[in-house]
């Protein structure tokens, strides 16, 4: 049937923003294709243009919705935006059924926009890792603004703040969340915060408490210079994107520098190490005898996994 | 190690406004470890043709129950054409007189999966087609 195209020519037809190309590449950076490495390696050499945006919150919390609205507001200010909206993969079949596309669909048509679902079970090493090179194609592609949204719990979400160059947490009234918030650890990712669907009654409330957990200090980001902004915004009322659209800028301004930069390319890095040496150990990996032993309690887990990594270590020398 | 999930766009074209069975379809082929994209419903030709792109989806199932299979099958494949696309596996689900699944069949649908087809075998015959296409 259709010839395969190797990596390394898709790169041209990305720079010209072939959607196909662009698609094809993605699909093969998702599946950590071997073949696909040096390409996607020079892809990353050529990126670094785009404002990467990072979109997370409690599922539910409006992001999908928000994100459809963001963008066609950036549309009308001349900008091109790429989506990749990450839902959970199911834990028992490994599949998924991605369904952020449909609070998106008044985006479709426009030439502008690219949406592309993912899925959180991915390439070895983590959700991050591999949504980081989709959005270096993205970014090599030519779209200006990149918004990744993530499913709001867990490790994965903590990544993309490391990743990203503004991290937006989503906040909705009525979902009785606020305590988990802070357990996650998502509170203190945000450089800016979102709280949605404020055409309800009870949308003040979770403005007022997030305002004042905020105060008591329980989401500090680290960065001195920067207060995170508190937006309340409505979807579906069209209110508050103005807001949302400066802060994006301001924080693009103010923070995304040459040291943030450089706290991106070392998360990246240990990444790509991690991904790179643990597929190797598991390569090498029999780790049958060690096994038994365990289960016989002739050894302990800590000296077997020692000796393990000794006999790796010895075996690449 | 390059393995992935297949990929599959589930979208409903025409105006009526069920969505039950492809939402069952939706969660057989998740349970089946593929990875499905649901677009809602009401899709036309054109919106369906740049999701299934943009998603590089391995295929496309369109669903319809309102008679309009004669006239959207034509136009997917022509957008598909234009947009340089040549290796989807386009498939079609639905309710349809059996002269129709002929000529969608002769357009280039590649199975049609009317209401009794049973899970396991939507599951095996897009599992086979995906692996007669080859790696892409
Ligand atoms: N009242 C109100 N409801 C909204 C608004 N935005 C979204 N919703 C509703 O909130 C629900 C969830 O919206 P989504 O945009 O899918 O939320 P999400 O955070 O993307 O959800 P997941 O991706 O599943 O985590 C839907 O029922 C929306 O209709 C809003 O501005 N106001
Ligand atoms: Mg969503």
């Amino acid at each position: 049937m259709a010839a395969y195209v190797p990596s390394h020519e898709l790169i041209e037809h990305i720079e010209s923003g072939q959607t196909w190309a662009i698609a094809r590449m993605i699909t093969r950076a998702e599946a950590g294709a071997t073949e696909a490495r040096e390409a996607i390696g020079e892809i990353y050499r050529k990126a670094g243009r785009a404002h990467i945006i990072g979109i997370t919150g409690v599922p539910g919390s409006g992001k999908s919705t928000l994100v459809n609205k963001l963008a066609e507001k950036l549309r009308q200010n001349g900008r091109t935006i790429a989506i990749v909206a990450i839902d959970p993969s199911s834990p028992y079949s490994g599949g998924s059924i991605l369904g952020d596309r449909i609070r998106m669909a008044d985006l479709v048509l426009d030439p502008g926009v690219f949406i592309r679902s993912m899925a959180t079970r991915g390439a070895v090493g983590g959700m991050a890792h591999c949504a980081l090179d989709v959005v270096d194609i993205l970014d090599v592609a030519g779209f200006d603004t990149i918004i990744i949204e993530t499913v709001g719990v867990g490790q994965d979400e903590v990544e993309i703040a490391h990743a990203a160059h503004t991290t937006v947490v989503v906040s909705a009234p009525g979902l009785g969340d606020e305590i988990q918030a802070i357990k996650a650890g998502i509170l203190e990712i945000a450089d800016i915060h979102v709280v949605s669907k404020c055409d309800r009654g009870d949308a003040n409330r979770c403005l007022t408490d997030l305002k004042m957990m905020l105060k008591d200090g329980l989401g500090s980001s680290g960065i001195d210079h920067w207060h995170p902004p508190v937006i309340g915004i409505s979807s579906y009322a069209d209110e508050g994107f103005e807001a949302l659209i400066e802060a994006l800028a301001a924080h693009k301004d103010s923070s995304v520098n040459s040291q943030r930069r450089e706290d991106i390319a070392r998360f990246r890095l240990s990444k790509a190490a991690e991904t790179l040496l643990l597929e190797e150990f598991r390569n090498f990996l029999d780790i049958t005898a060690s096994a038994q032993k365990l289960a016989a309690r002739k050894g302990d887990p800590y000296s077997l996994a020692l000796s393990l990594i000794e006999d790796f270590k010895n075996e690449n020398t | 190690m390059a393995s992935t999930a297949i990929r599959v766009l589930l979208a409903k074209v025409g105006l009526d406004g069920h969505d039950r069975g492809i939402k069952v379809v939706a969660r057989t082929l998740r349970d089946a470890g593929m990875d499905v994209v649901y677009s809602g419903l009401h899709r036309t030709p054109e919106e369906v043709v740049i999701a299934a792109v943009q998603e590089d989806v391995d295929i496309l199932g369109v669903s319809l129950l309102s008679g309009v299979q004669l006239t959207v099958f034509p136009k997917i494949f022509a957008l598909l054409k234009e947009k340089n696309v040549n290796d989807l596996i386009v498939v079609a689900g639905g309710v349809m007189p059996d002269e129709d699944v002929v000529a969608i069949k002769k357009m280039g649908v590649a199975l049609v999966m009317l209401q009794d087809t049973p899970p396991k075998e939507i599951i095996a015959s897009l599992q086979q087609l995906v692996a007669e296409r080859g790696p892409r």
